[in-house]
């Protein structure tokens, strides 16, 4: 315990860095899967058709552990911040996607008839309707994609992406267990902070639809 | 007004039409029932007059426009629409459900919030203790009050509601039904009203459009059809009951011999009163003949069972007591 407070005065800058690189390259990545997945989830509610075998593929990404997912950036984009946040992307994708097509397909029809109905446009349905009454389960679906990008992307260290997996890497082969520790501890806080972030959000999204106005 | 010419619609791969060239003409200001078995086609033709479905054959004019070649999000602003789960947004407050369509149109805040309130009163529904509540926060009949709220608030000429009150508990049901007429009538809406509750038909119903297989087989006055049902499908539908049900149209007062003195000792009936529980008045007492009475000083006149059953069978009607309309398409 003494020796890991020691370790973290010892390393200032070492922390910064590798705790920049860890949030740059984790919420890059959550900001690509949000931008991917949640037009992608839009456009697939429009089109049940192609919703089947999208959700078929999205499934089989989710099969394929993390580090192999990393690892098979390597020869197809080299090593290095790119291929870790194509990576990380492709990780936390289903979660986002998922998300927004089930909780733009638990809008009740009857409220997205009635708004049909008053002479809302389409966009106009999804803008002040479906996305508002889906919030919650979209929400939910970006806490679990964060988490599980700053989790995953300790993993970046082993192709040149640096972040905190660095420490962990690093404290493991010097067999210097403060680094080792303070580096877990750091990925845990960072994913913690995430969780209680997207969580807060999700409750207010929630609070919007209830009984009484916030 | 709302006139349907030859409308029909067939529901891609299904084996015949939903709805099978329907002619239905509804006239200004008038209420029609549309009923008919489940499946009939009620929903699907009441949806394609606003063209949340779009008919697959035939004309729908509304307000002398024909809708199939107006912009249908532009039309839908322009006719009310209530359904039966009611729709409202849970987001949103009460206020904010009912200025759905002004707020479309692009009315000032002003103008919206005075609607609202004004739209809420009608409606029977206190602005100050519902404006900012929440829809869970209400019971079922003041869901549905906001939802008529919520279609009349831009003042749209025409009505479309689809099974409004199947939700309702009973009590509720009633009252709703009979507010909500008169407030039909004294904004001259036209209306098209789904159900299938007979009763709901003939309370609220102007006119009575009874459908089978997507066919329209009898448009015409509540009175007419229960009297004279176009075939025997239609008899059925209404049921065997149906001679007294067309008592409930028509009072004491209108089928009363007025004047005329009523014998010694006969049970008295308010003027107002159906003839339904007029006559339930001379089964329960035997007598022959009741005094029709107004709160004034004397008997207005006097109302006889051969009088009633005169009526009840349909034979022509001496007194005028039903009152005559236009011809029906
Ligand atoms: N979207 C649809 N696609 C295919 N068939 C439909 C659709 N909507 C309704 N139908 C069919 O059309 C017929 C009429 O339905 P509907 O208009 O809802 O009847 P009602 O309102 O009188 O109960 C039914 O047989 C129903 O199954
Ligand atoms: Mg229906």
């Amino acid at each position: 315990m003494l020796d890991l407070v020691a370790w973290l005065r010892a390393h200032p800058d070492l922390l910064l860095r590798t705790g920049g690189e860890h949030a740059l390259l984790s919420g890059l990545s959550l900001l690509i899967a949000a931008g991917i997945g949640l037009p992608l989830g839009i456009a697939l509610t429009r089109q049940p058709r192609l919703a089947g075998p999208v959700v078929a593929l999205v499934n089989t990404l989710r099969t394929i552990p993390s580090l192999a997912l990393l690892v098979i950036m390597l020869p197809l984009l080299g090593t290095g911040t790119a291929p870790s946040v194509v990576a990380l992307v492709l990780y936390g994708l289903p979660a986002v996607l998922l998300n927004t097509m089930a909780g733009l397909g638990g809008v009740p029809s009857d409220i997205v008839d009635a708004a049909r109905g008053q002479g809302l446009a389409p966009a106009q349905v999804l803008a002040r309707v479906e996305l508002p009454l889906a919030a919650p389960v979209i929400l939910a679906g970006l806490r679990s994609a964060a988490v599980q990008i700053v989790a995953a992307a300790t993993l970046a260290v082993f192709i040149g992406g640096g972040g905190f997996g660095e420490l962990i890497s690093a404290g493991m082969g010097l067999l210097d267990t403060p680094q080792l520790v303070a580096g877990a501890l750091a990925v845990a806080a960072m994913a913690g902070a995430a969780e209680l972030g997207f969580g807060w959000a999700e409750r207010m999204a929630t609070r919007r639809l209830g009984p009484t106005a916030p | 007004m709302i006139r349907l010419e030859g409308v029909g619609k067939h529901y891609p791969g299904a084996a015949r039409p939903a709805v099978d060239g329907i002619d239905l003409l509804i006239e200004e200001g008038r209420t029609c029932a549309l009923i008919g078995p489940s499946g009939c086609g009620k929903t699907t033709t009441l949806r394609m007059v606003n063209r949340l479905i779009e008919p697959s054959s035939g004309r729908i004019v509304v307000a002398g426009r024909d809708v199939t070649a107006a912009d249908p999000v532009k039309l839908r602003r322009g006719i009310g629409y209530v359904i039966q789960g009611t729709g409202l947004f849970p987001h949103l407050s009460v206020a904010g459900n009912v200025a759905t369509v002004p707020r479309l149109l692009g009315w000032d805040r002003a103008r919206i919030a005075a609607r609202v309130d004004a739209m809420l009163g009608l409606v029977g529904l206190d602005p100050a203790l519902f404006r900012d509540r929440r829809p869970a926060s209400l019971s079922g009949g003041q869901r549905q009050r906001v939802g008529v709220a919520r279609a009349l608030a831009a003042d749209p000429p025409v009505l479309l509601m689809d099974e409004p009150f199947a939700a309702v508990d009973p009590l509720e049901r009633g009252r709703l039904q009979r507010e909500i007429t008169e407030i039909l009538r004294r904004l001259r809406k036209t209306v098209i009203l789904v159900t299938h509750d007979l009763d709901e038909a003939i309370r609220m119903g102007d006119t009575v459009a009874v459908m089978r297989d997507g066919r329209l087989v009898q448009h015409d006055r509540p009175d007419q059809v229960l009297a004279a049902p176009a075939d025997a499908f239609v008899a059925e539908f209404l049921g065997s009951d149906r001679a007294l049900r067309r008592l409930t149209l028509l009072t004491a007062a209108a089928a009363c011999r007025s004047g005329e003195r009523p014998p010694e000792g006969a049970p008295e009936v308010p003027a107002e009163a159906s003839l339904q529980v007029a006559l339930s008045i001379l089964l329960g007492s035997g007598a022959e003949a009741l005094a029709v009475v107004d709160g004034g000083p004397r008997p207005v006149g006097t109302l006889s069972l051969a009088a009633i059953r005169a009526l009840a069978a349909g034979l022509p009607d001496p007194s005028g007591a039903v009152a005559r309309s236009p011809p029906l398409v």
